[in-house]
């Protein structure tokens, strides 16, 4: 038997050059295109922030003047995540646009029924961007899934030129132009890029913290060369985002044997076989990372996979479990740290697994704060307000 | 928690479908522009099924569909496409091929192939999902805020129902404005949605959704014909 030396992953860093990278990059082609008449491009903002993505290339990430596509998900189940990207665009008096002028990009159904086609997919992509354009505005993708699967529809667009003419028809018809972004942006990226301006308005220390972290499939092995990564995160061997994040806030940050596993979401088993998605959910990450590491919470980047981590872990205590674990998303833990409410702005009411033994451990009376949004809910119940607004929200 | 069925490789099965039809369908998977890029072989290595979350829970192998693919076994394919392709979990880990395939994009193209030929099977894996299409098709969000009822998730716990009974003054004490509604993700402008409608008439949807679901083409035909009469949206062309 040869005995091979164990060397840990983490302990060999992985260099990228992105003269080596083995693939297209496909940001090249799209401005080719522009070039030949075929669509117009728009540009990141500027000025613009940079990351380095798997084969070493740079990114643009926009600071302001983003256009936010929302998530079904998100905004349907889980609004505090939402929120709390928006809050934090607040809190740095950035300029930012929340549109009524989208629609979901409708993956979620795709991958769960495919009742469409990649001619109706790229088309709801195209009208969501074509719009974005019409207000001067960049847009910056809230889903995991709806960012994996814009950059499938791009890498489409690009190579299929019969593609291509009919998508633009189809918008023709809408009266609207073909506008592809120079970049196709996740918000978590802009969380990673405003990491150190976020720690400088830190006022909630969370060095005594432990998390484990769940990236999104759709976020980093969908069109995965475009997903960031950082040397000093992992050796470059995985994705560095929300690890970032989370680092730089002061938060450790505890691997576990399963982190490259899905959560279990499914996509048409979170709605009609959620018996796979709890056991996957339960067996093969929450026990793991309760195992493992004991951690305080787990952070994770999309809207699936909060959900199916938290909602899956009431079922599970249910078999005698070993969960418990507090999920939330890398845009709420930010807010937070900058002194969000956690009722008001991360709507932490809204997840399921109970939350509040985290909390106290940062030193946050979650009773008092809850009965200060349930004082503002009663505003809304008697009639005497109409809604929670930011101004409400920041005291 | 789950349990693994078998499935059932013997080709008896579908032993009554003429090989002329599963190899139609066959010709209709290779057709898809995709095909060419999520399919070059198979080195029968296994790291598609080690990444592969469903393989865990069901008798399901993303290698096993790669490799009937590869060989162009039709009857296989048939099989694969009628009871194994609804269980993966459309994750894309198995994109991690060393021989760049996908096994979960050939299964992408499987089910679609499936739904557009209104196969029995596909028909039944989409049982109970229909208000999700609806809802999407229809608002062009896929979930709302509305369908948190205790009876839908009755696994998630008691906070499903503490969510429902306050739904609409949680949605009100919401600080984005877009995000105070109910029956959508957020606020959707009228024209956004017909938008949304006539690309789904202008890309062949409608016409897969009545094959596959005639009820729920009725009604969205309904419900989205109205609003295009109040939106002043006379004679259109869906062409």
């Amino acid at each position: 038997m040869i005995h091979l030396p164990i060397v840990k992953a983490v302990d060999r860093k992985f260099e990228a050059n992105p003269e080596e990278a083995p693939k297209e990059d496909i940001r090249e082609a799209v401005l080719q295109l522009e070039k030949e008449g075929e669509w117009e491009v728009s540009r990141v903002p500027e000025p613009y922030m940079e990351v380095k993505t798997k084969y070493g290339r740079s990114k643009k990430i926009p600071v302001q003047k983003t256009w936010h596509h929302k998530s079904c998900g998100q905004c349907g189940h889980i609004p505090g995540y939402s929120t709390s990207i928006f809050w934090l665009n607040r809190a740095f008096g950035l300029d930012y646009h929340d549109p009524t002028d989208q629609t979901s990009c409708t993956a979620w159904n795709y991958y769960a029924s495919a009742t469409s086609n990649p001619e109706a997919q790229a088309a709801v992509a195209m009208r969501n961007f074509a719009a974005a354009a019409e207000t001067g505005y960049f847009p910056i993708i809230h889903c995991g899934t709806s960012f994996g699967h814009y950059k499938e529809v791009r890498h489409a667009l690009v190579h299929q030129p019969e593609l291509r003419r009919k998508v633009k028809k189809i918008l023709e018809k809408l009266g609207k132009k073909l506008v592809m972004p120079e970049e196709i942006v996740h918000y978590s990226e802009w969380v990673l890029a405003m990491r150190n301006r976020i720690a400088e308005r830190q006022v909630l220390d969370m060095s005594m913290i432990t998390a484990t972290v769940h990236p999104a499939c759709h976020y980093h092995k969908l069109v995965e060369d475009d997903a960031v990564y950082d040397s000093e995160i992992y050796g470059a061997q995985r994705t560095a985002i929300i690890t970032s994040t989370l680092q730089a806030l002061g938060i450790k940050v505890g691997d576990y044997s399963t982190w490259y596993d899905c959560c279990g979401f499914g996509f048409r088993h979170i709605l009609v076989s959620r018996d796979f998605s709890r056991s996957f959910s339960v067996q093969r990450k929450i026990e793991v990372m309760m195992e493992e590491v004991n951690p305080d919470i787990t952070v994770t980047h999309d809207t699936g996979c909060v959900t199916t981590l938290d909602q899956s872990q009431f079922a599970g205590k249910a078999h005698g479990k070993k969960v418990g674990l507090p999920v939330l998303s890398d845009s709420q833990i930010a807010a937070l740290a900058m002194g969000a409410h956690p009722y008001k702005v991360l709507q932490m009411h809204w997840h399921n697994t109970d939350n509040t033994r985290f909390l106290e451990k940062l030193g946050i009376d979650h009773a008092k704060m809850w009965a200060e949004f349930e004082a503002e809910a009663d505003k809304i119940r008697r009639g005497e307000k109409q809604f929670l607004t930011w101004e409400d929200a920041a005291k | 928690m789950a349990a693994k069925n078998t499935l059932d490789l013997s080709m008896n099965k579908y032993a009554d479908v003429p090989y002329e039809e599963k190899e139609r369908l066959f010709e209709e998977m290779k057709a898809d522009h995709r095909w060419n890029h999520v399919l070059y072989g198979c080195y029968e290595c296994g790291i598609c099924v080690a990444a592969c979350p469903s393989a865990r829970f069901y008798d399901f192998s993303p290698r096993v569909i790669a490799q009937a693919a590869a060989r162009e076994d039709v009857d296989l394919v048939y099989t694969l496409m009628n009871d194994s392709v609804w269980d993966c979990s459309q994750c894309f880990s198995c994109d991690r091929c060393p021989r760049q395939n996908s096994p979960g994009q050939i299964i992408t193209v499987m089910r679609e192939v499936a739904v557009k030929n209104g196969l029995k099977t596909a028909k039944e894996a989409l049982e109970g999902y229909g208000r999700i299409i609806y809802k999407i098709m229809s608002t062009g969000t896929q979930v709302s805020p509305d369908m948190l009822q205790p009876n839908a998730f009755p696994d998630w716990g008691g906070h499903v129902k503490d969510i429902s009974d306050n739904l609409d003054v949680w949605r009100k004490a919401l600080p984005p404005e877009t995000l105070h509604t109910t029956e959508t993700g957020w606020q959707i402008t009228d024209k956004t949605i017909i938008e949304l409608y006539l690309i789904w008439h202008m890309t062949g949807v409608m016409k897969l959704i009545e094959g596959v679901d005639e009820g729920l083409f009725m009604i969205l035909v309904d419900v989205m014909e109205e609003r295009l009469e109040e939106a002043g949206y006379d004679n259109i062309s869906f062409d």
